[in-house]
């Protein structure tokens, strides 16, 4: 290709209609507006195809002067010309048009590309395109009403992601399913109303991100996908705790009005941070001490396994609640009382109702207890008093963390919902 | 403005054209017309005063307006309407060389209307030397009659009767060739171009002389001012086919006219004549 006076570009044996206009867009990229470009080739029908390719583009087309058949009288020209060419001739000209640029023109650049560039504000117009990407102008805006970095992010998103991705586990290969399950009709009725009343939290667990995950800007990639991975591990909580529980294929247990009222109260939060306050750090983090629990007193080894590996998971999902209350709270104090103010709230709206199932409560100090000895059951009876006080105290663990003072934190995590999540 | 309803996206664009216009302080709105000889006839009775026209439109609102001694005039029209040619397509195998080689074979064209499709190609191989219906069989593929081959399927029907061997040849647009290879209705290198038509220019907006002066010339140049980097307009030149508006010139609708007489579609005062056309 000669960059003196005109350039030619010359396709061989490659018309445009089997990948030619990739060369010549090549030829034409480095050209100004105005600059001609001569494209000589081998193909029969390059001419003909050159003129169409050219109108469609928005460059000027000029027919080779020798063999100008359409604008002349119709016989034979360029292209029309056969007997296997075997050297290359002038198919015509091409002067570059601007449209090709125009496309470009009020384009912007979505931030950049790595996890230190992240824009503060996504507009609707980046919609879902690559952080990074040049986002033509004139697209559609889309309606992602979490579009600023500091409703949604946390710094540490992007480690928790490749963690989370890193930790996933398959139900069918992590949980010996053919380990015996032999308990007493007794042992197996709790283990089966503490795993339906799991399942209803872990419903929760996944609806809350879920409703989120369709909020958030794409741009904030890293939130994305953990809630995307916080979703799919709920939905695998709930596969292995049903599969737990119709194990032995007894009926499910209770689900009660009272669990559902508080459950209902998340699912109900609007705001992304207050509801991962209130179900990551507060709910799943109370959860902590009760698969911890769980997995300690599991009368049966899948009992163990399927608490074990979900244990794990939500230990995922209140570090990263943490860290997003974290960033909430290192750019606005204030949010603090707001926070507070939910937990009352929450609080107030589940006074009139009756917290805790029974059943699963009695459940955990069957499990608990090991045996019917009257002094067994004592036992268990105190070790689910020990376990409520644990939760509490991990609570306000978690809300001192959070820059609550230390007495303000200890009434708070008095204040959290009997129902545990 | 007049528009013929040829495919949905044309209310997309004319919705679109006519906010822009709003916004540019043209009054401007629009009608949709199912078919050009309609379209045509409001023209000149005076019902709109533009109409966005196929070239065979454009022919019959000029011998109509001759009819009465009035004039009319090609306010613009798209880069991408100038300087089109149409070919005449063999299956690379066919022992087809050229024109000559087409006679007594059938040779596929597009709706009886197609001025790209048909009319021109049938009136060019005619000036080769072979008269169409005698020399050779032609069978049209009607599909969307009185839009004046806007539809493109009557030459995508046409090429895949060519592909399957139900055809000899068949007759289409230079672009049309090179997007049937691309999406795989043709393979590559198993068709030949053996003739390709004199260029001509196809649609233009056309306006009576007669027509409200001031509105058309405030129409034309906000036309000829839109811009494809502007964002608002560039994905409407896109659904309409075009980089920019240019001023409408009549110098490339003589093949067009040619064949219109040659083959009889109109009269010389726009009565159409065409035998079994019924849009």
């Amino acid at each position: 290709m000669s960059t003196v006076g005109v350039t030619t570009v010359d396709l061989e044996d490659v018309g445009l209609d089997r990948g030619g206009h990739l060369l010549l867009k090549r030829a034409l990229a480095s050209l100004d507006p105005g600059a001609r470009v001569e494209v000589r080739g081998q193909s029969p029908d390059l001419a003909v195809h050159l003129r169409a390719w050219c109108r469609a583009a928005g460059h000027a087309y000029a027919p080779s002067a020798a063999d100008d058949t359409a604008g002349g009288g119709g016989g034979r020209g360029w292209g029309l010309a056969r007997g296997g060419e075997a050297a290359s001739r002038t198919a015509g000209s091409v002067t570059r048009g601007t449209a090709v640029d125009a496309l470009f023109f009020g384009a912007q650049r979505a931030a950049g590309s790595g996890p230190g560039e992240v824009a503060d504000h996504a507009p609707a117009t980046w919609g879902l395109a690559a952080r990074g990407a040049v986002v033509e102008a004139g697209g559609p805006a889309f309606r992602f009403p979490l579009d600023t970095r500091a409703a949604v992010w946390a710094y540490t998103a992007a480690g928790i992601y490749r963690q989370a991705v890193a930790a996933q586990w398959d139900p069918a290969t992590a949980v010996d399913w053919d380990a015996p399950v032999d308990l007493p009709v007794e042992v197996e009725a709790a283990v089966v109303q503490i795993m339906t009343y799991l399942i209803e939290n872990e419903n929760a667990a996944l609806v809350v991100p879920a409703r989120f995950l369709a909020q958030v800007h794409p741009h904030f990639r890293e939130v994305m996908g953990v809630l995307a991975v916080q979703v799919a591990d709920e939905a695998r909580h709930v596969d292995v705790f049903t599969r737990r529980a119709q194990l032995r294929g007894g009926p499910l247990g209770m689900s009660t009005a009272g669990g559902q009222a508080s459950l209902k109260t998340l699912v109900d939060e609007p705001d992304f941070a207050v509801a991962h306050f209130l179900l990551s750090v507060l709910g799943e983090g109370t959860f902590l001490s009760l698969l911890s629990f769980l997995e300690r007193h599991a009368p049966d080894a899948v009992t163990r396994q399927v608490t074990h590996l979900a244990l794990a998971d939500e230990a995922r999902h209140v570090a990263f609640g943490m860290a997003h209350l974290e960033h909430v709270l290192a750019a606005d104090a204030g949010f603090r009382t707001r926070l507070a103010s939910a937990i009352h709230r929450r609080h107030d709206a589940l006074a009139h109702t009756a917290g805790l199932n029974q059943e699963v409560f009695d459940a955990l100090v069957v499990l608990a207890a090991g045996s019917w000895l009257p002094r067994a059951v004592s036992v268990g009876f105190a070790r689910v008093q020990a376990l409520e006080a644990e939760m509490a105290d991990g609570r306000r663990r978690r809300l001192v963390r959070l820059g609550f003072p230390a007495e303000e934190a200890a009434d708070l995590a008095g204040l959290h919902t009997r129902n545990f999540m | 403005m007049g528009a013929v309803a040829y495919d949905p996206k044309v209310v997309t664009i004319w919705e679109g054209f006519r906010d822009w216009f709003a916004r540019k302080e043209l009054a401007f709105d629009y009608v949709l017309y199912s078919n050009y000889e309609r379209q045509v006839e409001a023209l000149v009775a005076g019902e709109i005063d533009v109409a966005w026209n196929s070239p065979l439109a454009w022919d019959r609102t000029r011998r109509l307006a001759a009819g009465t001694g009035g004039d009319v005039r090609a306010l613009a029209m798209r880069d991408s309407d100038c300087d089109l040619t149409s070919v005449v397509v063999v299956r690379a195998d066919s022992g087809i060389d050229d024109v000559a080689g087409l006679a007594g074979r059938a040779v596929g064209v597009g709706a009886v209307d197609s001025p790209q499709a048909t009319l021109i190609p049938l009136a060019h191989l005619r000036a080769c030397g072979l008269v169409p219906g005698t020399d050779f069989e032609v069978r049209f593929h009607d599909v969307g009659v009185g839009k004046h081959g806007d539809h493109v399927g009557g030459e995508r029907d046409a090429a895949r009767a060519l592909a399957a061997g139900d055809l000899d040849a068949a007759c289409m647009i230079d672009g049309n060739h090179l997007l049937f290879i691309t999406e795989g209705t043709l393979a590559a290198s198993e068709t030949r171009v053996i003739s390709q038509t004199p260029a001509f220019d196809h649609c233009n907006f056309t306006a009576l002389a007669s027509g409200p002066a001031d509105r058309l010339e405030r129409f034309r140049a906000l036309l000829l001012g839109m811009s494809y980097s502007d964002p608002d307009v560039r994905p409407l030149l896109d659904l309409e086919g075009l980089r920019e508006w240019r001023d409408g010139r009549t110098s490339g609708y003589g093949p067009l006219e040619r064949a219109v007489d040659e083959l009889g579609f109109y009269d010389g005062d726009g009565n159409v004549t065409a035998a079994g056309y019924s849009p």
